[in-house]
């Protein structure tokens, strides 16, 4: 009991030093965002991004939560509050309810910038919301987080490193390619082999799309030309005519949380 | 007029039995079986990844046999015990979670051992075991957390006034918590 006391004396405490009172719950946990944001920084000393990359960062992952109601939130902080950092990453999707209910189709990435880390480390977790984890497995989320974040990181690059994790954990979601394939995909980069590269992605898309032409994948249009898919997916998409004007609005525009759930899937690392 | 007192107490007993809590106890306790499930859901896929992990580590170094020894006997002790949702009592919280730590113990026993095989650590089949048992690890404590606050909510509820007169005559016991692991408040120190 007298720990627990102490503990939370010493919260308070750095709570009211840092004047982060409006920020952070009585638990620790930063508030759930109003208007509802998916780029959050927690402590404006922690953002390591320009404005603009914010809201460059804002407009994709809020069209990206339109288009596919997947929503990926990242959480940008100086401290964990004494979590560590798959506890805090997962109670932050948890308590804000990210992803949609009963798909729990969220995903939180965590980033703490070694530069201004009031412990001087720098910390990234990648947590996935139940309904993720099994496109996004855990060994994936580690690797994400070894080959693309921390390397970019280390640099102080965060903005690279951020937009390329985006990048493949989006196309993990959206089942535009398999852990697999990545796996294999990053296997080759690591060696080396730059000469090869291009030559191995092309067999690696022959064989994708011999694969997919092969399965009923997307069935309603595996047989049309490329630009009747097109044309029939474009009309498909949204019934009124005021479609684009929709897709660049800007934080805020994806309409909030929408209650998924977490249970501590993910992965994350630390430089 | 005697049937119609009859009828009258039988109804006062029902909306006593409301007003006062029944159902929120037997829904509290619902709540309660429910999350142990999950945790046992976590702790069981952990087990499952036991025999993967040791065959792994067996297959590619001469690895010290006790070490290996050590995880396989804690992991049989681990999934001997098994407490069914109606019987979370204390004392079987903590003997379900002292085989737990056991396990825990081992495998981390093993993970520091891991450090010494160089030809272990870039092992591919190894490096994603490990992130998937860092990841259950993670799950677990989500899990325990979680059954720990609804614990928290029953045990509270049972005991105020005035349930804590009544709720031991229908068998609403105290449950048990997971305590912290000994010397987890403390991270521990990894050097490179």
């Amino acid at each position: 009991m007298k720990t627990l006391y102490k503990s939370l004396f010493l919260t308070l405490l750095t709570v009211f030093s840092l004047g982060l009172f409006a920020e952070l719950d009585e638990k620790g946990i930063p508030m759930k965002p109003q208007p509802a944001r998916l780029v959050n920084i927690i402590q404006p000393e922690a953002n390591p991004f320009s404005p603009g990359q914010i809201e460059q960062m804002e407009a994709d992952l809020s069209a990206f939560a339109q288009s596919t109601s997947t929503q990926i939130t990242l959480v940008i902080v100086n401290d964990l509050q004494g979590y560590d950092k798959a506890s805090y990453a997962t109670e932050i999707g948890h308590s804000w309810g990210v992803g949609q209910k009963g798909f729990d189709n969220g995903l939180v990435v965590l980033l703490k910038p070694k530069e201004t880390a009031t412990d001087n480390r720098g910390d990234v977790f990648i947590a996935v919301g139940y309904g993720l984890e099994g496109v996004i497995p855990d060994a994936i989320s580690k690797r994400i987080v070894e080959v693309e974040m921390i390397p970019q990181f280390k640099k102080g690059d965060y903005y690279t490193g951020i937009q390329n994790s985006l990048t493949v954990l989006k196309g993990l979601a959206l089942k535009e390619f398999t852990a697999q394939q990545y796996v294999q995909k990053t296997k080759k980069a690591r060696k080396g082999r730059f000469g090869l590269l291009p030559f191995i992605i092309l067999i690696g898309a022959f064989f994708f799309l011999l694969n997919r032409r092969r399965s009923n994948y997307y069935s309603p249009g595996h047989n049309l030309p490329f630009w009747a898919a097109m044309l029939a997916a474009s009309s498909m998409s949204r019934g009124s005519g005021s479609s684009f004007s929709d897709f660049s609005s800007g934080g805020g525009g994806f309409g909030g949380f929408g209650g998924g759930g977490f249970g501590g899937g993910g992965a994350g690392g630390s430089w | 007029m005697k049937k119609i007192k009859l009828l009258f107490v039988l109804a006062f007993g029902a909306i006593l039995m409301s007003s006062c809590g029944y159902n929120n106890m037997v829904q509290k306790q619902e709540n309660i079986a429910q999350q142990w499930a999950q945790v046992e859901n976590q702790y069981q896929r952990r087990a499952d990844l036991v025999p993967n992990l040791v065959n792994t580590v067996k297959g590619a170094a001469d690895f010290e046999k006790s070490t290996l020894e050590g995880v396989i006997e804690a992991r049989s002790k681990a999934t001997s015990i098994q407490i069914s949702a109606d019987d979370l009592s204390p004392e079987n919280i903590a003997k379900f979670q002292a085989a737990q730590d056991q396990l825990s113990g081992a495998l981390s026993r093993l993970l520091v051992s891991v450090e010494r095989y160089p030809e272990l650590k870039a092992n591919q089949n190894f490096l994603e075991l490990q992130a998937q048992l860092e990841g259950t690890e993670n799950r677990i404590s989500v899990e325990r957390k979680r059954f720990n606050e609804s614990v928290g909510d029953y045990n509270t509820y049972i005991k105020q006034f005035p349930r804590v007169i009544y709720a031991g005559w229908f068998d609403f016991e105290k449950k048990g918590y997971f305590e912290a692991v000994k010397g987890a408040e403390q991270a521990p120190a990894v050097n490179f």
